[in-house]
């Protein structure tokens, strides 16, 4: 699971959907005490109704969660606050009174201000040209600059909210970046901040500061709408919660009157338990081992190190977890592993053969090897967009002599082998002839799971294997590569999901700047201290803590 | 003292034939910079070469020529802005098209007009931007080689080569120093942190390509009418595209970009002046390979230099709000 459930309502909370929004919500005051309020807001993308007849209201200077799964409505809702769609009907009250916006600057004359979840900054600018771009008060770049310095600094102090203000944005940590968007907003005078996924691309300790700067911000009569699917953070730091589900909102929540598995299920509307996998008892010494990776190292075309020096071994039966922030070699590890990177130092051997810069794989030699490859990015490598799904689940696979006859692809019995993994993986909706695009981003991942794991490997590499995955799809997957294990699988498990990484993983290395720079077991795998590690600062930390 | 004046020969020649790829290049700067692939330059240059030689043959008014060469340029910039920013074609597309309805409305059109096969009539020196002497030019020959250099290369340019140094100059400082030019390099980059700035991506990428109809209008102005005497059919032979290649080793900023101007210019000086000359080992060096000189040196160079330019990173996409 996501997010473990033992919150402090426990597992005999009220069932799902039996929550109204009027007896439970925020006791509220006057209008005017509500910094934003949505009236009835309805959005239709063709077929699909993305949101319908919401209601919310934020009281002033409070801090409020917006849960629910992929694809339950939540950026929809936002981008309609922030002007990106115009909603088919409902009002828009700010303040209490009624605005329209058509556009970001509509948004940010309201007070609106919104930190996206991919941010929306110029790479090759500084801090302070990014902070200024659209709010420059003169012709001239230099007094404005100057009235931005000085700005920036009162809100450095005021808020806690320290930048380097000339270094280039691409040059910064994603801390930092995300508060250089925070400032930004703040610059444009917002009363109202917006903060979608805020903490998905953050190490625990990033999140941490980050909650900080949102508690004095709020203190300071800022309001805050915090959209998440990760309920720890509600439980943290919400005042208010509310709850969408399939383009409804199904309860308005005090936090303190709520748990988290209260809101698991609320979100995913059935009951939900939480589940740990990892084996309690190790693995015998002398079990075989799947992968064995030896001093590996890749440099990349421009001469940097991507990998350096990385050894360990995954037994046959056994899953090893790769932790660490985005960006730290995970990545470029498993494509070395799947044959699609060669290693430019050591070597690997994988289910019995060597991979070395003299002796490159490639993807398809490491199938005839029985190494599986779920990949990172679905959209990239996983499958063809355009493509149905019946096309999709056999790529990679195409030249196999069952799919073929005296060079023809035998299109109806892919049709019917794909229908088949349908069934067993419960893609919805069981159509082969589909276009994968179709499928949302949890099916798609069952379909290309379904591909890899049905050929029966001896190593399967699995990356981000519920990234923007539903709750309901996540228990299958999760379930699937535990049942890959339990046949004797040797499992790579890369995900930035630490919750998923403790869960699954019997072993757990942590990556940093392409090196390992700690290994601990699933069992004995601490939150706190899997976070330091990964920011590669656990050996400090540690020293403070004694101290 | 001879050895000088033969080397100022040619830096005189390379100012000359350099001004219509500096006014291009700049040109093209606005619009890359803003996200925009142009490879109208060339189209652009040459209706307006065209519009500025036929309004200069009828009215006699150079001056006449250049207003309407800006505005024929403005006018195909923004079908190309409509093409590429409001209906988010594909920009190598519409460019394409610009250069091929230029190629031959320009012929069409002066064949029907002046019927001289495709040429306008010669201009007279009036309705033509003829060399000035800037101040002190014969005082200052009698000083040796700095008086020289001033007297030979600096001063006796028409009009429209020193335009050309003040708009890369002003380029730089529009670029650079000014609120639009940061949110040009903004819209170029990354739109869509410029849209949710609350800025029109639209307003500020039309800006852009106006403002480059206008380069390539005043460049196209200065082939037929201060350069030559006269529109010629593909007068502007590759300019634009040259233009377009020292953009890309000037890594899309203002100073480098002209230096590479001039040295494509000064290899087309050198190549002018050594025609019919005798080397040593060679002997003679046939016109032709020496024509070909700098297109050859530009593939060795492109070749050799562009894998380290980084374009604007939304260069040729078109911006569309996806969420």
């Amino acid at each position: 699971m996501i997010e473990d459930l033992d919150g402090t309502g426990g597992a005999d909370g009220p069932p799902p959907a039996a929550v109204s929004p009027s007896t439970r919500s925020s006791p509220g005051g006057l209008s005017g005490n509500y910094a934003i309020e949505l009236q009835g807001i309805s959005k239709r993308f063709g077929a699909v109704l993305a949101n319908r007849d919401i209601d919310l209201r934020v009281e002033r200077g409070t801090i409020h969660g917006i849960v629910g799964e992929n694809g339950a409505g939540k950026s929809t809702l936002m981008s309609i606050l922030y002007g990106f769609y115009q909603a088919d009907s409902g009002k828009v009250l700010i303040n209490g009174s009624p605005v329209s916006i058509h556009n970001s600057r509509d948004a940010i004359a309201s007070g609106i201000g919104m930190v996206h979840q991919h941010f929306m900054l110029v790479e090759t600018f500084s801090v302070l040209e990014n902070v200024m771009l659209g709010a420059e008060e003169h012709a001239l770049l230099s007094r404005s600059a100057a009235d931005a310095r000085t700005e920036l600094q009162r809100l450095a102090d005021q808020y806690q909210l320290s930048v380097h203000v000339d270094t280039l944005v691409s040059e910064l940590p994603v801390g930092e970046q995300q508060r250089t968007e925070i400032l930004k907003a703040l610059y444009r005078h917002a009363e109202i901040l917006i903060l979608d996924e805020p903490t998905g691309v953050l190490t625990p300790q990033e999140a941490d500061q980050l909650f900080r700067v949102l508690r004095a911000l709020k203190a300071r009569g800022v309001t805050i709408i915090l959209i998440t699917h990760k309920l720890r953070e509600i439980m943290d730091i919400t005042d208010t919660v509310s709850v969408l589900r399939m383009g409804e909102m199904v309860a308005h929540l005090n936090t303190s009157e709520t748990s988290m598995s209260e809101l698991a299920e609320l979100m995913v509307g059935r009951k939900l338990e939480s589940k740990s996998y990892h084996r309690e008892v190790p693995l015998p010494a002398d079990t075989e081992v799947g992968i064995e990776v030896v001093d590996l190292g890749v440099i990349d075309s421009r001469g940097k190190s991507r990998l350096q020096n990385l050894s360990f071994t995954v037994k046959r039966g056994e899953i090893l977890g790769v932790a660490g922030v985005a960006g730290n070699g995970q990545s470029k590890l498993l494509e070395v592993l799947a044959g699609i990177t060669p290693p430019t130092s050591g070597y690997f051997v994988i289910n019995g053969h060597r991979i070395s810069a003299d002796k490159p794989g490639n993807p398809s030699l490491m199938r005839q090897y029985k190494v599986h490859h779920v990949p990172e990015d679905r959209l990239k490598l996983g499958l063809v967009k355009a493509f149905t799904a019946a096309e999709s689940s056999v790529l990679g696979y195409q030249r196999a002599a069952q799919f073929n006859w005296r060079g023809l692809l035998q299109l109806d019995f892919i049709r019917n082998a794909c229908r088949r993994l349908m069934d067993a993986f419960d893609v919805r909706p069981v159509d082969p002839r589909l276009k994968s695009a179709s499928f949302s981003g949890g099916n798609q991942q069952k379909l290309i799971l379904a591909r890899e794991l049905e050929k029966a490997p001896d190593v399967l590499l699995v990356g981000q294997p519920t990234r923007g995955v539903d709750i309901g799809a996540i228990e299958l997957i999760h379930d699937k590569i535990i049942d890959m294990r339990d046949a004797g699988c040797a499992v790579l498990l890369v995900s930035v999901e630490l919750d998923e990484i403790m869960s699954l993983a019997d072993r757990i290395i942590v990556m940093f700047e392409g090196r390992i720079v700690a290994e601990v077991s699933g069992r004995e795998a601490d939150k706190t201290q899997l976070g330091l590690m990964m920011a590669n600062a656990h050996q400090t930390a540690a020293g403070d803590a004694a101290a | 003292m001879d050895a000088f004046s033969g080397f100022f020969a040619i830096l005189d020649a390379t100012l000359r034939v350099s001004t219509p790829l500096i006014l291009a290049a700049m040109a093209g700067l606005f619009s890359e910079r803003s996200g925009i692939v142009d490879i109208s330059l060339e189209g652009k240059m040459l209706a307006s070469a065209f519009a500025a030689a036929a309004v200069a043959a009828v009215t006699g008014s150079a001056w006449l020529a250049l207003a309407i060469g800006i505005l024929v340029g403005v006018a195909l910039a923004l079908v190309h802005g409509f093409a590429c920013i409001t209906h988010r074609g594909n920009q190598v597309v519409s460019g394409l098209a610009i250069n091929i309805l230029a190629s031959g409305l320009t012929v069409v059109l002066g064949i029907a007009w002046f019927s001289q096969g495709g040429q306008t009539p010669s201009l007279g020196s009036d309705a033509r931007f003829m060399p000035l002497s800037l101040p002190l030019t014969d005082a200052a020959r009698e000083i040796p080689v700095i008086g020289q250099f001033y007297g030979d290369v600096i001063s006796g340019h028409n009009l429209l080569v020193y335009v050309s140094w003040l708009v890369v100059f002003g380029t730089w400082w529009v670029v650079y120093r000014t609120r639009f030019g940061l949110r040009l390099r903004a819209v170029g980059e990354n739109p869509l942190a410029v849209d949710t700035a609350g800025l029109s991506v639209s307003g500020l990428r039309y800006s852009a390509v106006a403002i480059c109809g206008a380069l390539s209008g005043i460049a196209g102005t200065y082939l037929s009418t201060a350069q030559n005497a006269a529109f010629v059919r593909e007068m502007t032979a590759g300019q634009g595209y040259i233009a377009l290649a020292a953009l890309i080793f000037g890594k899309w900023r203002p100073l480098p970009a002209m230096s590479a101007c001039l040295m494509f210019g000064f290899l087309d000086a050198v190549a002018i002046r050594l025609q019919g000359v005798v080397l040593p080992v060679i002997g003679e060096v046939p016109v032709q390979a020496i024509q070909a000189l700098p297109y050859v040196l530009t593939v060795v160079l492109l070749a050799g230099f562009i894998g380290r330019a980084t374009a604007p990173k939304a260069v040729g996409t078109p911006f569309l709000k996806e969420r």
